[in-house]
């Protein structure tokens, strides 16, 4: 693992190394050169600044705990484990951390109306949560698959006040949501602000995202050194688009700490149906992005898989290739199934269900618990709550 | 001096406006689809643009979309495109575009892709997702001997209208309205954007596309600029019938006969 001094990116142009930048069509360059001098000066606005933790405090429920997780550190006998419980968080995931910073940066540019795409539908939820407070039109894009599997976050987005955009073309899942999200962007630009998800899209969203969801990394590192005296030796997150995972390691990438990104294998690396990004992808331009890509010989891309909807992404954010090629976060991959065993395990262990996305976290504990030492420190970033999952888990017990 | 850039001159000196004509690689039927470019060469067409089919083109409406979906099922990819430019070449020497989007061509190798580009007769490209800021890392270098066709929309302002000029070659392509191909609104295309394009752009031709659908549509842009893009109008007539293609045909015509003597 390779550590970095005053790592400073991205460059003035959006480029993590050679990845990023804004790889979209000409409408789109005006408006989002204009998001990025607007979001840089409210970087170091007091009055938006304290707005923003004023939400983050008194709507959202931060900062969340950091708790030892003192069951399932005695079932591995290794290291001591910790949870950064952002399952706790207002909507029941970090997305809110994004939605709230984004949406205050689309007032003051006096948006009227607000778009996002959604997976899961945590982000979905969050942004039509943040719309229904700030009194802003919404519509939320969800690819007709998911607007099955996760049904309930449908329900929760219309009670909420949004419209919710069923997406029928291509695979219709998550990557599709993105597509018409741009297209409906592309053709509303005057009144419209793109909420997106993740630390994915053209420049500045992967920065402006990071830096919301920096405060992730803020808090566990100021609880972390505040229970032990120290930092962790390491830091693990679940990766689809990447901004939990971003989240958490942004405060820590200048330190001594080991970062794991664990991406989704699906039904496994040998086949098909999976969405490991990083483990499995090459070189592409997608979402306006320049980053690793899952795609064919012809640079076409292809339906990924995952049980996880959240993950369920043939992309990933520009900074986390860049993380990568420069050996600086490690990614790994888990399978569905051994994402299924840990949201179980975890649930009877400690007494938390998990997301199925921040399952795979947990999932990757198996394979390096065995070789920590017991004065070792281990955090995962658990990034969600798993109710949104109960239609999944139910084949668990039943 | 660019090819491209000279053909639409001398259309222009006629006192014509050029038609450039937008058809997806190998759609509707790959057999044939050489015989269809030529078909609408001689039916009035001054360019032709053929689209790399993508799996995911965001710049693109339904109508184009779904042309690109079924190219993509037929099994077309850039190769394939660079043998229909081959076969069009034998019979034809008007200027042909393709237009792809950055990721196919990236997996293909840009540097390959030019090379290819220039031997099979292609005279220029059209990267919609790549904006000038980022050509110059992207293909630069590469692509001296082809035309970069660069895209200026109603959001654009004017010294950065002035620079994609600069940097572009053969013609800006206009963008009508804010949005994506085909007509999806009823928005109309604002006339001081089109004063801008005909007072702002001066080194290289320039050709409005986007929404453009018929000579009623065309009449309203012939003013300002040099020549039209049409697009999902063709594909949607196209997606209607089959070989061989009458009535698309004559929408070429139609158009054609439109942008006659109109300087």
């Amino acid at each position: 693992m390779n550590q970095l001094k005053n790592y400073n990116l991205p460059d003035s142009k959006g480029h993590f190394g050679k990845y990023g930048g804004k790889f979209v069509p000409e409408t789109l360059i005006t408006p989002l050169n204009e998001l990025e001098e607007y979001y840089k000066k409210l970087k170091t606005d007091i009055a938006f600044l304290s707005e923003l933790e004023k939400l983050n405090t008194e709507y959202s429920g931060r900062p969340t705990p950091l708790t030892l997780a003192s069951n399932l550190t005695e079932h591995y006998k290794g290291g001591k484990i910790y949870l950064k419980r952002e399952d706790l968080c207002h909507t029941g995931a970090h997305k809110i951390n994004n939605a709230i910073g984004q949406i205050l940066v689309a007032k003051r540019m006096g948006k009227k109306r607000i778009i996002a795409e959604t997976g899961a539908g945590q982000h979905g939820v969050a942004v039509a949560t943040v719309c229904a407070k700030f009194n802003l039109q919404c519509s939320i894009f969800m690819g007709e698959e998911d607007t099955k599997r996760q049904e309930p976050n449908v329900l929760r987005m219309k009670m909420l006040g949004a419209e919710v955009i069923e997406v029928t073309s291509g695979t219709k899942t998550l990557k599709d949501a993105a597509n018409e999200a741009i297209r409906d962007w592309v053709g509303n630009i005057e009144n419209t602000h793109y909420i997106i998800g993740s630390v994915v899209g053209p420049h500045p969203y992967p920065m402006m995202v990071r830096d919301f969801q920096s405060i992730i990394g803020k808090e566990t590192k100021e609880q972390i050194n505040k229970m032990e005296g120290r930092n962790p030796d390491k830091i693990i997150a679940c990766v689809g688009g990447g901004s939990n995972a971003i989240g958490i390691f942004y405060p820590f990438i200048e330190d001594d700490v080991e970062l794991i990104g664990v991406e989704a294998a699906g039904k496994g690396l040998e086949f098909k149906e999976n969405c490991a990004t990083l483990t499995l992808g090459k070189d592409g331009i997608f979402h306006g992005m320049r980053s690793y890509l899952l795609q064919n010989e012809f640079g076409q891309v292809e339906e990924v898989y995952s049980i996880s909807a959240g993950l369920d992404y043939p992309g990933i954010g520009p900074e986390h290739s860049y993380l990568k090629d420069e050996k600086i976060v490690s990614y790994f991959s888990v399978t569905d199934e051994e994402a299924l065993e840990a949201a179980k395990m975890l649930s009877k262990t400690e007494g938390i269900i998990p997301a199925l996305e921040s399952a795979h976290a947990i999932a990757y504990l198996k394979y390096i618990m065995p070789a920590t030492k017991r004065d070792e420190i281990i955090i995962i970033n658990l990034s969600g709550r798993g109710d949104k999952d109960m239609e999944t888990y139910k084949n668990l017990f039943e | 001096m660019s090819m491209i850039k000279n053909q639409i001159q001398a259309i222009n000196d006629k006192g014509d406006k050029a038609l450039s004509v937008f058809l997806t690689s190998g759609f509707p039927n790959k057999i044939n689809f050489t015989e269809l470019a030529l078909n609408v060469f001689n039916a009035g067409a001054d360019i032709l643009e053929i689209g790399i089919p993508f799996s995911d083109p965001i710049a693109d409406g339904a109508v184009i979309q779904k042309s690109s979906q079924l190219a993509l099922k037929n099994g077309i990819n850039i190769s394939a495109t660079f043998e229909y430019v081959k076969e069009i070449r034998k019979s034809s020497a008007k200027p042909i575009l393709l237009m792809g989007y950055a990721n196919p061509v990236l997996a293909y190798g840009i540097e390959r892709f030019a090379e290819d580009s220039y031997n099979s007769g292609v005279n220029g490209l059209i990267i919609p997702d790549v904006p000038v800021d980022e050509q110059k890392v992207f293909c630069k270098n590469y692509f001296n001997k082809l035309d970069i066709i660069s895209l200026i929309a109603p959001t654009t302002p004017v010294n950065r209208i002035k620079m994609i000029d600069e940097e572009s070659s053969g013609f800006v392509y206009c963008v009508s309205v804010n949005g994506i191909t085909g007509k999806n609104s009823d928005k109309e295309i604002n006339e001081s954007y089109l004063r801008t394009i005909k007072n702002t752009i001066t080194k290289n031709k320039t050709l409005i596309g986007f929404g453009i659908s018929s000579p009623e549509d065309a009449k309203k842009v012939l003013p300002y600029c040099d020549g039209i893009i049409v697009g999902s109008a063709i594909i949607k007539s196209l997606l209607k019938e089959k070989s061989p293609y009458r009535e698309t045909l004559n929408l070429v015509r139609e158009l054609k006969d439109s942008l006659i003597n109109c300087n």
